[in-house]
């Protein structure tokens, strides 16, 4: 891996490499009641280093995790910082139950910054130690601004109370390698190598505007660093456009009580509670600790739900290649799998002994984090590639390349059906073929990112550019390109069909992000279970469960614990939508949040959502600020909503016809698919607007989408900058 | 006939069983809670139980999703 150096003279030309550019001592203070209280804020263009408190406006506005990334983003951007723009901030958080390890799912960070590829601020949620480990050495948040004179790291010893900007000129930048050499600089016994954190990209971070992030954590049994990844909204991009290679925090003496609880007997007896249940259920529900997420593979593609050639199906024959049992063969089981400590739901797989069959590290034999679901349906469903071993070498390389697996599945299945279209070809392509299926291609895509050349450049510019591109340079239908290309708000759809189910096109339109699953996963409750039929019904669900989802992010929380396992009595005991929002489990989440925070103010289920609803308002604002957050913003790509094509129709012709006679009103006999289809249409996207006016009057915005003034004044947000910002742009009387 | 979740009908037959409506309507999902006319309905059951001309059938699939 250190080729053709050894693995000792490696870390010593990297130490020979370091130069101090800025350097800060301080004096770490214990975490009390989940917070450190301090922020700490690092300009690379200037080499400056400096310490900020957390005031209790701060602390009980916006909680912490993406609340805090949300505030400190806002004050260091204008309305016209782009996200190359050195005012641009990489802000990581965790939030105040994140790190403690006496419940599963605890050790989130949350990275946001202004989006290459949105314009606007995007968040994203990830594992590994960084976020905890920086809170416990000290700090809340890190907000990295600038853009560094030469290749740099950042690195935070919580134990020396020492902060370093360091010039890093012998780094490698792709994270596979990064991350294992900063656990082999900067840890020199065990211990010290599992305090050793990094968030690094890598080199098709540089080429593309899909970059991820990949946080790392040291897996001592392995003896190897594992990546998790901040995907979404190109923040890997931000990462090495400001020339930093990597962010690194070390901290060595982690305890069950570091995090300071207020209670940590509740803690304690919430989390044993927890555990029995993931012990008993996981087995007979999702068996997450088996499979990981990609358990839902089977289930999409029996329900019609899996995308299949750039979301034009839902299902396929050849999708059993890549359920979730085609993997197992390659999983290391030998020991568990939590990206943090203490999480017995533990759906972190690992597969060892991997082959590379191309690139640059063709023959040899990786080690990979996954695949998770959204990687198996993006790059393997999405552009019909039915082979679980080229899933995981994309995964492989996408995570050491720093490039975001959904986006770059999703990117790649809409160049694949212009490729089809004949809006693409082999002269365009420099001379790839790239039908669906052809897993070869799709690879070469991947290296051609990673090197910096080719037509992966045009698909590491996301789909909304592509489109751009495609009709002013191939001549494409610019109106076609907008139905099948699947992006909204310039951020490319995650990996679920939603023509069925109008909530959740709403739960991917209205995302502040864009199309992504964290915020709303209704398919189900709405299409198959009918649990929510009425449009004042699938509001009130694209209220409630965006807030509650929220709230995971703003404490440092991963939401698979909350609703991928339930109470064997749970159905019995509460039914509807009151069942889905698991409230035993939402009584363990209160019971976390004031066994942590120590406070008495919140009692119920609703005060959390309340909590919520202050960051998602401010985001929304935040969108605002920059340029969007209105309802044109929130359109979608009618593939989202039903089928483009005649094709895509006739495969579901019977469903299509019946639901034309029950809901359209129309009898489709003698109708030509094209008729029947443009009709359908019609109804739909009417659907979709009435959908939106009944969100806005739930969610307290007006008709253009924008939070009230009487909103956000009783949410605390009434600040003069957002009153003045609600002033220029509201449409209605506030 | 046999109303699912209110937007499905299955045709009944004489003796037809909870199973063979989940199987008529591809609903693979080991995971569901399934009511008659607003009684629970066992999984260890579904082969046995059978359904009435007219039932009302609520199959609830249990999935936390993305």
């Amino acid at each position: 891996m250190f080729a053709p150096q050894t693995p000792k003279e490696r870390v010593e030309a990297i130490q020979a490499g370091h130069r101090v550019l800025a350097e800060v001592h301080y004096e770490r203070q214990p975490v009390t009641k989940g917070y450190a209280g301090r922020t700490l804020h690092v300009d690379v263009s200037a080499n400056q280093i400096s310490i900020k408190p957390v005031d209790d406006w701060m602390r009980n506005t916006f909680i912490g995790g993406r609340g805090f990334d949300l505030w400190l983003l806002w004050n260091a951007v204008t309305g016209s910082t782009r996200w190359d723009s050195p005012e641009n901030e990489i802000v990581i958080s965790s939030g105040p139950i994140g790190g403690i390890t006496q419940y599963p799912g605890t050790g989130k960070s949350i990275a946001a910054a202004i989006s290459p590829l949105t314009g606007t601020v995007i968040d994203s949620n990830v594992g590994g130690y960084f976020g905890p480990l920086l809170k416990f050495a000290g700090f809340d948040a890190i907000e990295l601004q600038g853009i560094a004179g030469e290749e740099i790291i950042v690195f935070l010893d919580g134990n020396q109370g020492l902060i370093q900007i360091l010039a890093a000129p012998e780094e490698s930048v792709n994270s596979n390698l990064l991350a294992e050499e900063m656990v082999a600089v900067f840890g020199k016994t065990p211990q010290e190598k599992q305090g050793v954190t990094s968030v690094s990209a890598g080199v098709g971070s540089e080429h593309t505007l899909i970059g991820c992030l990949n946080f790392s954590f040291w897996d001592p049994r392995r003896q190897l660093a594992r990546l998790k990844q901040a995907g979404r909204g190109g923040i890997g991009t931000v990462l090495r456009n400001k020339r930093v290679k990597a962010l690194v925090v070390k901290y060595v003496g982690l305890k069950g009580d570091s995090n300071g609880p207020a209670d940590l007997s509740l803690i304690q007896r919430t989390g044993a509670t927890m555990h029995r249940e993931i012990y008993e259920r996981d087995p007979i529900m999702f068996t997450m600790r088996l499979d990981g997420t990609n358990h839902l593979t089977r289930i999409m593609n029996d329900y019609d739900i899996l995308p299949v050639h750039n979301f034009r199906y839902g299902a396929h024959p050849e999708a059993h290649h890549i359920y979730s049992e085609n993997f197992q063969k390659y999983f290391d089981y030998s020991s568990p799998d939590g990206c943090w400590y203490g999480c017995t739901l533990a759906c972190a797989k690992v597969a060892t002994g991997l082959e590379l069959r191309t690139g640059p590290l063709k023959g040899q034999s990786v080690t990979v984090d996954g695949p998770e679901y959204e990687t198996v349906a993006g790059i393997g469903a999405n552009c019909g590639i039915w082979d679980a071993h080229a899933v995981l070498e994309a995964n492989y390389y996408c995570d050491a390349y720093g490039i975001d697996t959904i986006s770059f599945g999703t990117g790649v299945a809409f160049v694949m059906e212009c490729f089809e279209e004949g809006i693409l070809s082999k002269d365009t392509t420099g001379g790839l073929d790239l039908h669906f299926g052809n897993g070869g291609a799709m690879l070469e895509l991947l290296h051609q990112m990673g090197r910096g050349e080719g037509f992966g450049l045009v698909v590491g510019q996301g789909i909304r550019r592509m489109k751009k591109i495609f009709a002013e340079q191939y001549g494409a239908n610019p109106a076609f390109l907008q139905d099948i290309g699947m992006e909204a708000k310039g951020l490319e759809y995650s990996e679920y069909v939603t023509k069925e189910s109008l909530a959740q096109q709403g739960g991917y339109g209205l995302a502040n992000k864009g199309p992504q699953h964290d915020e709303a996963w209704l398919i189900f409750m709405d299409a198959v279970n009918n649990q929510i039929p009425t449009f004042e019904d699938k509001a009130e669900a694209l209220h409630y469960f965006p807030m509650w989802r929220t709230w995971f992010g703003i404490n440092g929380l991963c939401k698979l614990p909350w609703n991928d396992v339930e109470p064997g009595d749970n159905r019995a005991r509460y039914r509807g939508i009151e069942a889905a929002k698991v409230p035993e489990h939402v009584q363990n989440y209160v019971n976390l949040f004031t066994a942590v925070t120590g406070r008495a103010d919140v009692k119920t289920g609703d005060d959390l959502v309340r909590l919520s609803e202050v960051v998602y308002n401010f985001q929304r604002l935040f969108n605002l600020k920059m340029g969007f957050g209105t309802r044109q913003h929130d359109a979608i790509p009618y593939r989202s909503a039903g089928p483009v094509t005649d094709a895509e129709y006739e495969s579901r012709a019977e469903r299509y016809d019946a639901q034309l006679r029950s809901q359209v009103g129309i009898d489709p006999t003698g109708l030509s698919t094209t008729e029947k289809r443009l009709a359908l249409r019609r109804h739909r996207e009417a659907q979709y607007e009435t959908l939106i006016d009944a969100v806005y009057a739930r969610r307290g915005w007006d008709e253009n989408g924008i939070p009230t003034l009487q909103t956000a004044r009783s949410l605390g947000l009434d600040t003069p900058e957002i009153v003045r910002l609600i002033g220029q742009h509201a449409t209605g009387a506030a | 006939m046999i109303s699912v979740n209110d937007k499905w009908e299955v045709q009944w037959s004489p003796g037809v069983t909870i199973q063979e409506v989940l199987t008529a309507l591809g609903f693979t999902h080991a995971v569901v809670v399934v009511s008659v006319n607003g009684l629970l309905v066992l999984p260890a059951d579904f082969d046995t139980h059978v359904v009435a001309d007219g039932d009302s059938v609520k199959v609830i699939h249990i999935i936390g999703g993305g």
